[in-house]
């Protein structure tokens, strides 16, 4: 009970946090907008993809992209709490470390879910057709997939000092995975080493999983997308929450 | 005789082979403030952060309110409220959200947390400012929520780590008077750092000096000024203050470290001298 109350007021916090840089969700949507409507658009006057234009096919790919990128820059937060000293206020309380880290994660998922949910409906202005279901399954698919990428970057952040430093190793890490995804082009027919960094992305299945449910155009099974998804999300929780334990 | 709220018996903290914190020994009685001084890099924080259960202590133990730091840390953070060093409170949050996510983490039943708000408030006179973001406090209305929050969950002992480092005269001054208040009416135990030696003398029952990471001298402010031997004591036993005290023992020597728990730049020296031996 009382692991729970402190677990509430750090997602508290967090969403407070969040309301009130509202400026980070204008900024959040900005870059998937220009990738959809000036790169989705342009290269949708010259090609289609699968029988759909490139610009409805980009979508899911750029939905899990903006996911992609404000998860892992959420585990930035924790290098600042850590300068600030804010953090040391929250490690001397009587809270377990998986607590901690499991209240800052719900936080950091939160956020990229609001900004996902939003991005969403947008979708109706570039040729999705929702029905509950996908809704519904659309939002499952991003709930993980944010829960295994802010538990990466909270991993990262908890791990590494300097605001800097924290930037550097994620823009190592964050364009590789966005491209290995493809989110920009169907897997098919690719040359094998591509082929091979694109099967141990975890964003791969995510976007093939969001592609099946707004498109019916996946390659794998969707049960397999959510399983392979779901077990990325753990070990990089179990990971994240092993970080959090060596904080001082 | 009072009880010891904090027992401390050959607390030790080695940093790769420095040793930051060696072997010290005190005790704290309850209602007392007891003064930890000493230059920078000298051990302070360290120790605070050990008695905190931040860090953990090499050899050595240490009771707080009858718990073990080691074996039981939960139950020594729920006996202890700390002020830190550094601000860390949260600026974006107003004052009163502060207080209320303290209250969660430290779990203070729910029925009380509303009213203890409003006592914490009162007491270091922040109620009209309650709303506000923390942006817009001043460095020492920041210091005074810090002070009530640390309160809070009504710990036995408080640790304030400089508790007005950087502040104005008016500032500290009002500060030093919320400190006397919480002794006097709240009853709780103190355990200050400082390397300001007038808030020493005004605030402590006891003073130890540290340097080096050793406890050099301890007892009460009037003991250790009337301890100076006579040549390098002023002429008049009353005019020495804490300050020539503090001189006489740590020596008027620069330190450049920075007191971090690291140990800073003076490990870095100890590291560097050893690889290049």
């Amino acid at each position: 009970m009382r692991e729970l109350k402190g677990l509430l007021g750090l997602w508290y916090r967090e969403l407070l946090v969040f309301w009130r840089e509202k400026s980070r969700i204008v900024s959040s949507l900005f870059s998937p907008i220009l990738w959809l409507v000036v790169f989705g658009g342009g290269m949708g006057t010259v090609s289609h993809v699968e029988g759909v234009n490139y610009q409805t096919f980009l979508f899911p790919g750029i939905l899990c992209m903006s996911v992609l990128f404000s998860s892992i820059f959420f585990g930035l937060y924790i290098v600042w709490d850590k300068r600030i000293d804010f953090f040391k206020e929250v490690l001397v309380a009587p809270l377990s470390r998986v607590t901690i880290f499991t209240g800052k994660m719900l936080g950091g998922t939160t956020d990229s879910l609001i900004q996902g949910a939003i991005l969403l409906s947008l979708g109706l202005f570039f040729g999705i057709h929702y029905s509950i279901f996908s809704v519904v399954a659309a939002m499952l698919i991003l709930f993980l997939l944010s829960a295994a990428l802010v538990s990466l970057g909270l991993m990262i952040g908890a791990l590494i000092d300097s605001l800097e430093g924290f930037n550097l190793f994620v823009s190592f890490l964050i364009f590789p995975m966005f491209f290995f995804s493809g989110a920009l082009f169907p897997l098919e027919n690719l040359p094998g080493w591509l082929k091979f960094f694109t099967f141990i992305d975890p964003v791969t299945y995510a976007v093939d999983a969001m592609r099946g449910i707004l498109l019916h155009l996946n390659r794998f099974p969707l049960g397999l997308d959510f399983l392979i998804l779901g077990a990325f999300a753990l070990f990089f929780i179990s990971a994240g929450t092993w970080a959090f334990r060596k904080l001082k | 005789m009072a009880n010891p709220v904090i027992e401390v018996k050959n607390l030790t903290k080695k940093f790769n082979g420095f040793t930051a914190v060696d072997s010290i020994n005190f005790e704290v009685d309850e209602g007392c403030v007891f003064g930890l001084l000493g230059p920078n890099g000298a051990g302070k924080t360290t120790t605070i952060s050990m008695l905190s259960t931040l860090l953990r202590p090499t050899s050595g133990t240490a009771l707080i309110n009858g718990h073990d730091v080691q074996k039981d840390p939960a139950a020594v953070r729920r006996s202890i409220g700390i002020v830190f060093q550094d601000p860390s409170s949260d600026d974006i949050l107003t004052g009163r959200e502060n207080l209320l996510l303290h209250c969660l983490l430290f779990d203070v039943p729910n029925a009380e947390i509303g009213p203890r708000i409003k006592w914490a408030l009162e007491l270091v006179d922040l109620t009209e400012w309650k709303d506000a973001l923390l942006k817009k406090y001043s460095g020492g209305m920041r210091r005074r929520l810090e002070l009530a929050r640390g309160l809070l969950h009504k710990p036995r002992i408080l640790f304030l780590d400089e508790p007005t480092l950087g502040l104005d005269p008016q500032a500290r001054e009002n500060i030093w008077v919320h400190i006397e208040n919480l002794v006097k009416v709240e009853k709780v135990s103190i355990i200050l750092t400082t390397h300001y030696m007038e808030e020493a003398d005004r605030l402590c029952d006891r003073v130890a000096i540290i340097d080096h990471g050793k406890i050099i001298v301890s007892g009460t402010p009037t003991e250790l000024k009337t301890g100076i031997p006579e040549p390098k004591r002023p002429p008049e036993v009353l005019k020495a203050t804490l300050h020539d005290v503090f001189l006489y023992y740590t020596g008027k020597q620069l330190r450049e470290s920075g007191d971090t728990a690291e140990g800073g730049f003076m490990q870095k020296v100890m590291n560097f001298t050893k690889k290049n031996r």
